[in-house]
């Protein structure tokens, strides 16, 4: 018998995703023998540094953990502390807190959609590249995300790390004058994202299939995203507080990440996909329709098309920021009173990428003993790697330059926020 | 055609925020990337040309043994050298794990701590090689990378002011909110740069640009005393983003204070 011919295939540092990792693949015999995303992301231990600290400060340091997804940090940080302490926060309060989440999502999604995602469909290295033979599409790219990053300023002060947002609910509301001078940009940034589901809808997609369990967070009649149960397509539906239950965190020797499993072991997803499977109905009616004329079905499990489904909640993060500019009454107090008490609280959020949990056990002085965050990423990293199998599988005729190609774009098909999961990539693909 | 100059963009130990900041600069970049080779950004680009680069700008601190290593391959490979944010500048929020025992870190994140190799410290990029620039911020402010990015392409210096917040609130004429609300605020003793965006919104500076020129935190501590912050509080304060450059600034003034 001969010896079985290996093959290996290597990406040494991930371009185009937020942190460093890097990704392997072993071939034996044209199959997929082992893959692996390894996270060198440095660990910064902010669950070990958040103890002794007081509870109010939480928003701000974990908001560190991420410069594209800061306000996800915020939120999760601050719906625990305000669960453990019994706060209600007015309708106002709420109304500004989905706002500013909105305009997260929009920068982030346009900056992934158009800056680090689109170019592996059109076949550049980058936005820059690409603007030179699609200046228009980029443009429009980049005005997206600067309608975002002025909601966040509007609201949060600046775009990164806002500066605006406080356990109880900020530190000053803005006046209806300030977000009604929101409303001409984010009417131009609705058009300009029905423009990016028509462009993008418009890329060839090779036909594949997330086979996994999808989890999302569900919100009465909204989309969810700044609060909700956890549910998924399988029939969980449980409260933040029972998250503990239902899902664990593991180390492996690879990676500087933690990775999430079901109770059982099994893996799951979380993220577009997910939500646009569990909570389509909720979309606003533009989003639905867009969705609609561009076929895209519901559920989506198709992991390359998750471009479509952020460019689909691109629209409905301007379409609701216009809805909750509309309804905003000025509060009479930018931020409720809030008591510590000794005990845990829990928070969770749809971060861009996905689910981001958070929970603090604090003593009767506010000051927190323990704490534990799971961010999207660590949530996916075992999905990206199923589906990475099963693409390389799929695709172990083409050359080793055309096979990285595919799996970089494969790992790049989740958004992967390394420098959030670290407690991720480097691709090799190793043909045995 | 006219070679361009050459940008790189390193990260180390990081969120980044600052290196978004370079993409967020959404009405300018395109124009930068026509005067500007952006020859290293993996955060934004796959292609990547060799060195040596004219400008690296460097986010993140160092923590790790490999980090160590790579600075100096970057310095190496660049003729100027500008580092990027509170990280790169002073450690981080990173380095109050250099007032704690890593093992017990490591341990409180990491099931099996043996598969994690770091350094027992956050460390800011000048204490490992030479720095011709810092950009202060938590994260840095666009306008100053913009002035930045300028000034090195023209080989001057950058225009970057170095007082504190409190002329900020001055020119922008927003009421002191310590004087006028008793909201306790960095302001006096931290570095000007973001535009005074926490007093604009009734918040006290929390120190994201790190300490000014010269800060006198005695009189700052008097301040805060006068308006119920205790000691811990304090601590707390300057404990954050640029816990090592606050800590800095503080064994300096309590060195001249012992020498009166």
């Amino acid at each position: 018998m001969s010896a079985p011919t290996r093959r290996t295939i290597k990406t040494d540092y991930l371009a185009r995703v937020e942190g460093e990792g890097a990704m392997s693949v072993r071939l034996v015999d044209g199959r997929v023998d082992e893959v692996e995303l390894r996270i060198f992301e440095p660990p910064r231990f902010f669950e070990a540094l958040l103890r002794g600290r007081s509870f109010l400060e939480a928003p701000d340091i974990t908001s560190r953990i991420c410069g594209i997804c800061p306000v996800a940090y915020q939120m999760s940080s601050i719906n625990a502390m305000e669960d453990l302490c019994g706060v209600e926060v007015s309708e106002p309060i709420r109304i500004l807190r989905r706002l500013l989440y909105c305009g997260e999502w929009i920068e982030s999604h346009a900056l992934h959609v158009y800056m680090l995602h689109a170019p592996d469909f059109l076949g550049y290295s980058g936005a820059v590249e690409m603007a030179r033979e699609h200046p228009d599409a980029v443009q429009r790219g980049l005005a997206l995300k600067k309608t975002g990053n002025e909601l966040m300023i509007v609201i949060g002060g600046r775009e990164i790390h806002p500066v605006n947002v406080k356990v109880g609910g900020f530190y000053r509301a803005p006046t209806r004058r300030e977000l009604l001078e929101l409303v001409e940009p984010l009417e131009r940034a609705r058009e300009a994202a029905v423009e990016t589901v028509r462009w993008t809808a418009g890329f060839e997609f090779p036909e594949r299939a997330v086979e996994c369990e999808l989890v999302a967070l569900a919100d009465g009649d909204a989309y969810a995203i700044e609060q909700g149960r956890v549910v998924s397509d399988r029939g969980l539906g449980i409260s933040v507080h029972d998250y503990g239950d239902h899902f664990y965190e593991e180390h492996v020797a690879r990676s500087n990440a933690l990775h999430s499993r079901r109770a059982d072991g099994s893996t799951y997803l979380c993220g577009p996909l997910a939500r646009y499977a569990l909570s389509a109905d909720r979309l606003s009616p533009l989003s639905r329709e867009v969705a609609a004329e561009v076929g895209l079905e519901v559920p989506c499990r198709d992991a390359f098309r998750s471009i479509v489904v952020r460019s689909v909640e691109l629209v409905y993060a301007c379409d609701e920021a216009l809805r909750l500019i509309a309804d905003y009454e000025e509060p009479d107090a930018p931020a409720a009173e809030v008591e510590p008490r000794a005990g845990v609280g829990h928070g969770v959020t749809e971060a861009p990428r996905g689910l981001l949990y958070h929970r603090y056990e604090l003593d009767g002085d506010g000051t927190i003993l323990d704490a534990k965050i799971v961010p999207p990423t660590a949530q996916n990293q075992l999905a990206i790697e199923e589906d990475l199998r099963q693409v390389v599988d799929r695709y172990n005729d083409l050359s080793d330059d055309d096979l990285r190609h595919v799996c970089e774009q494969a790992i790049r098909n989740y958004d992967p926020c390394i420098s959030c999961a670290t407690h991720f990539l480097d691709l090799e693909i190793e043909r045995a | 055609m006219e070679k361009r100059p050459t940008l790189a963009v390193w990260k180390f130990s990081s969120c980044d925020g600052c290196q978004l900041s370079l993409l967020d600069v959404e009405d300018e970049l395109l124009a930068i990337a026509e005067r500007v080779q952006i020859a290293h950004f993996l955060e934004a680009s796959s292609a990547i040309v060799a060195g040596p680069y004219d400008v690296s700008l460097v986010e993140g601190s160092i923590t790790t043994p490999e980090e160590a290593e790579r600075i100096k391959e970057v310095r190496a490979a660049s003729r100027a050298l500008v580092t990027i944010g509170a990280c790169a500048t002073a450690g981080g929020v990173q380095a109050l794990r250099n007032y704690a025992e890593i093992d017990d870190y490591v341990a409180a994140v990491y099931a099996s701590p043996e598969y994690i190799s770091t350094l027992a410290t956050s460390t800011p990029i000048a204490d490992h090689v030479d720095v011709d620039f810092e950009l202060r911020g938590c994260p840095i402010n666009k306008q100053q990378l913009l002035e930045l990015v300028s000034a090195m392409l023209q080989r001057r210096r950058p225009s970057i002011a170095t007082h504190s917040v409190c002329l900020e609130c001055k020119s922008r004429g927003i009421p002191c909110v310590m004087v006028s609300h008793g909201i306790p605020c960095l302001g006096p003793v931290t570095q000007a740069g973001c535009g005074a965006i926490c007093p604009a919104y009734n918040r006290g500076c929390f120190g994201c640009f790190g300490p000014a020129e010269s800060p006198n935190l005695a009189s700052l501590e008097a301040w805060w005393r006068s308006l119920g912050v205790d000691e811990q509080g304090l601590q707390r304060a300057l404990a954050t983003f640029n816990v090592e450059a606050f800590r800095r600034e503080r064994e300096r003034a309590n060195a001249s204070h012992d020498q009166d």
